[in-house]
């Protein structure tokens, strides 16, 4: 392209209006049509009793599938379990996260090396941590069970992923296995940025290694861990891949958390209207917990601006 | 003497904390790469092989080359690892070109409304996919869009293009504004200044968040699970999947798959490492 023409076809937009639209408008577009719309129509589709089975007829019923929900044991029990899968799991993660980087900041041969593997299980698919999961949890050939007894430490080969409560617990562990390294590796970020100079002068006031970390690790790190905990939580309420993976959500519901079961009402039952009210109680949960957070973003960007 | 042992015994258990962890990493996924070597009879049996007696990477050239006697799934793979190169590459360059024009003009134009757009452009990450799948799915197959590429790079680019423009908005601000300043009072036009220096300046931000993006793209799973069915769209992470459920037990096959798919994220993030805590840091905290 000549650069004459191009310059004088950019500086007929030099208009700061026509700027804005020309960088702006595509992405606006995009999102907006791909994600905003999509969301208002959820929320439509959510006052309708729209089965895919019954084309064409869908009645307005109002509140009707909020209610029916509601009323639903089985939805209140994914509700329950869907809670209890974040916060265990997260809890995990994030103590496990501050112990990793902890350690990961101390000097040892191979350090470089080790803090690089640390992000292997983030950057696996979730589909291949599900099934490689699923395959040691296997109950006839999976590597667990030949290690637990090869140690000793069962008699027989067990059902893993047979037992209602024990194959939620399998799942949170494969959960865990994968989403900690985010944790480590973020904390650590800080980790490095404290000046070590801090260190030394609690060590020449006599601090010991745990009132260090009490009284300067731990306070520098704190809002990290207040991020993490926010986003976590919020992914892990919003988990579906392992659990479709590894369980479908079984056996007898066991592992049926709220996205599951809204993918289980919408594609197995085919039923939208139902399925929509799920997915917009899963939105009112993570935003409880996400907008404080997006607030408190929004306040200290305007302190940088 | 004793302060001496001491430290003896603190260095043994730092030793230990890390080959622990090191163990906790690599058993799970060395276990995966082990069974795709082995034969099936290694893996069925009890007490079980933990290292095949004669290593083979039969599998490997099975799902690579196809060759005589390729299963149903077996013979997909080299047309669904195309789709999901063509699904992540579009996704992202997609993303990161409109992303990063938006991040740009969302860090240094000043106008009506502008922080309001760049808060909005986080609330994206607190949306469960699920809630979006079903209005997506009605349209995408209103408009017979179903099982194509196109309709899986769209829908991915709902939640990777929000991401970039908050990762980018990080890396524009990193910028000193001075630079571009002086371009324009050189006498070139914002756009020219946009394209000429900044965009140079802010080469190695696009490079981590064009890696960072396509791990992502190349990873999803839920949107392909419901909007592909066949060769057509399918995905890498669709047939790992069936390998594990659909295609009867085959074990071996299914970890040589998983392992397959997992090599372009892992050896990324594993060369890219830097890159890759700058954007999780960046996307999550920082502006």
């Amino acid at each position: 392209m000549g650069s004459d023409k191009g310059n004088s076809l950019i500086s007929s937009f030099e208009k700061k209006r026509n700027v804005i639209l020309l960088l702006l408008l595509p992405s606006m577009v995009l999102i907006f049509g791909l994600l905003i719309y999509p969301l208002i129509y959820s929320f439509y589709i959510s006052l309708l009793d729209f089965s895919l089975t019954r084309p064409g007829v869908t009645p307005f019923i109002g509140l009707n599938n909020y209610i029916q929900a509601l009323s639903d044991d089985f939805f209140l029990s994914s509700l329950l379990r869907t809670i209890y899968f974040a916060g265990v799991t997260v809890s995990v993660e994030i103590v496990l996260g501050i112990v990793v980087a902890l350690l990961l900041k101390q000097k040892f041969r191979g350090r470089g090396l080790v803090r690089g593997l640390v992000i292997l299980p983030w950057a696996l698919p979730t589909v291949v941590n599900g099934i490689m999961w699923k395959w040691i949890y296997n109950a006839n050939y999976g590597a667990l069970n030949a290690l637990l007894s090869r140690m000793g430490l069962i008699d027989s080969y067990q059902l893993w992923l047979g037992e209602p409560m024990r194959a939620l617990h399998s799942v949170m562990f494969a959960n865990i296995w994968k989403e900690t390294p985010v944790g480590v590796l973020m904390i650590l970020a800080v980790l490095e940025g404290i000046s070590e100079e801090l260190y030394e002068a609690a060590w020449v006031d006599g601090a010991n290694t745990w009132q260090r970390f009490r009284y300067i690790t731990l306070p520098l790190i704190k809002p990290m861990i207040g991020v993490l905990f926010v986003i976590k939580i919020v992914w892990a309420i919003r988990e579906f891949d392992l659990i479709y993976i590894v369980t479908r959500g079984g056996p007898a519901g066991g592992t049926t958390v709220l996205s599951y079961l809204a993918y289980l009402n919408g594609f197995k039952f085919f039923k939208m209207g139902y399925a929509s009210a799920i997915s917009y109680f899963i939105i009112v949960l993570t935003m409880i917990i996400g907008i404080p957070y997006i607030i408190s973003i929004a306040r200290s960007q305007r302190e940088v601006v | 003497m004793t302060a001496a042992s001491n430290k003896n015994l603190i260095s043994f258990l730092l030793y230990f904390a890390v080959g622990l962890l090191v163990v906790v990493i690599l058993t799970p996924y060395l276990w995966l790469f082990i069974s795709s070597i082995s034969t099936k009879r290694d893996l069925t049996t009890i007490p079980l092989r933990w290292f095949p007696p004669e290593p083979t990477f039969e599998n490997y050239s099975r799902l690579l080359l196809g060759g005589t006697g390729a299963t149903d799934a077996a013979s997909q793979f080299g047309r669904c690892a195309l789709n999901s190169l063509i699904v992540a590459s579009m996704v992202t360059l997609i993303s990161v070109f409109f992303g990063s024009l938006s991040a740009y003009c969302l860090t240094r134009i000043n106008f009506k409304g502008r922080s309001m757009l760049s808060f909005t452009i986080i609330i994206p990450q607190l949306l469960p996919p699920v809630a979006l799948i079903i209005p997506l799915y009605l349209i995408v197959r209103k408009l017979g869009l179903l099982d194509t590429r196109f309709a899986l790079i769209m829908t991915y680019t709902s939640f990777i293009l929000p991401l970039v423009i908050w990762l980018m908005i990080g890396h524009f601000r990193s910028i000193p504004p001075d630079i571009e300043e002086a371009a324009r009072i050189d006498g070139c036009s914002r756009i020219g200044a946009l394209f000429r220096v900044v965009l140079p300046l802010v080469a190695p931000g696009i490079a981590a968040t064009f890696i960072f993006a396509f791990i992502i793209a190349w990873n999803e799973f839920f949107y392909a699970l419901i909007f592909s069915s066949t060769q057509s769209s399918k995905t890498l992470s669709v047939l790992v999947e069936e390998f594990s459920s659909k295609f009867g037990e085959d074990y071996v096959l299914m970890s040589t798959a998983g392992v397959l798919a997992s090599l372009p994220p892992v050896a990324l993030a594993l060369v890219f490492q830097r890159y890759i805590v700058q954007g999780l840091t960046a996307g999550s905290v920082k502006g």
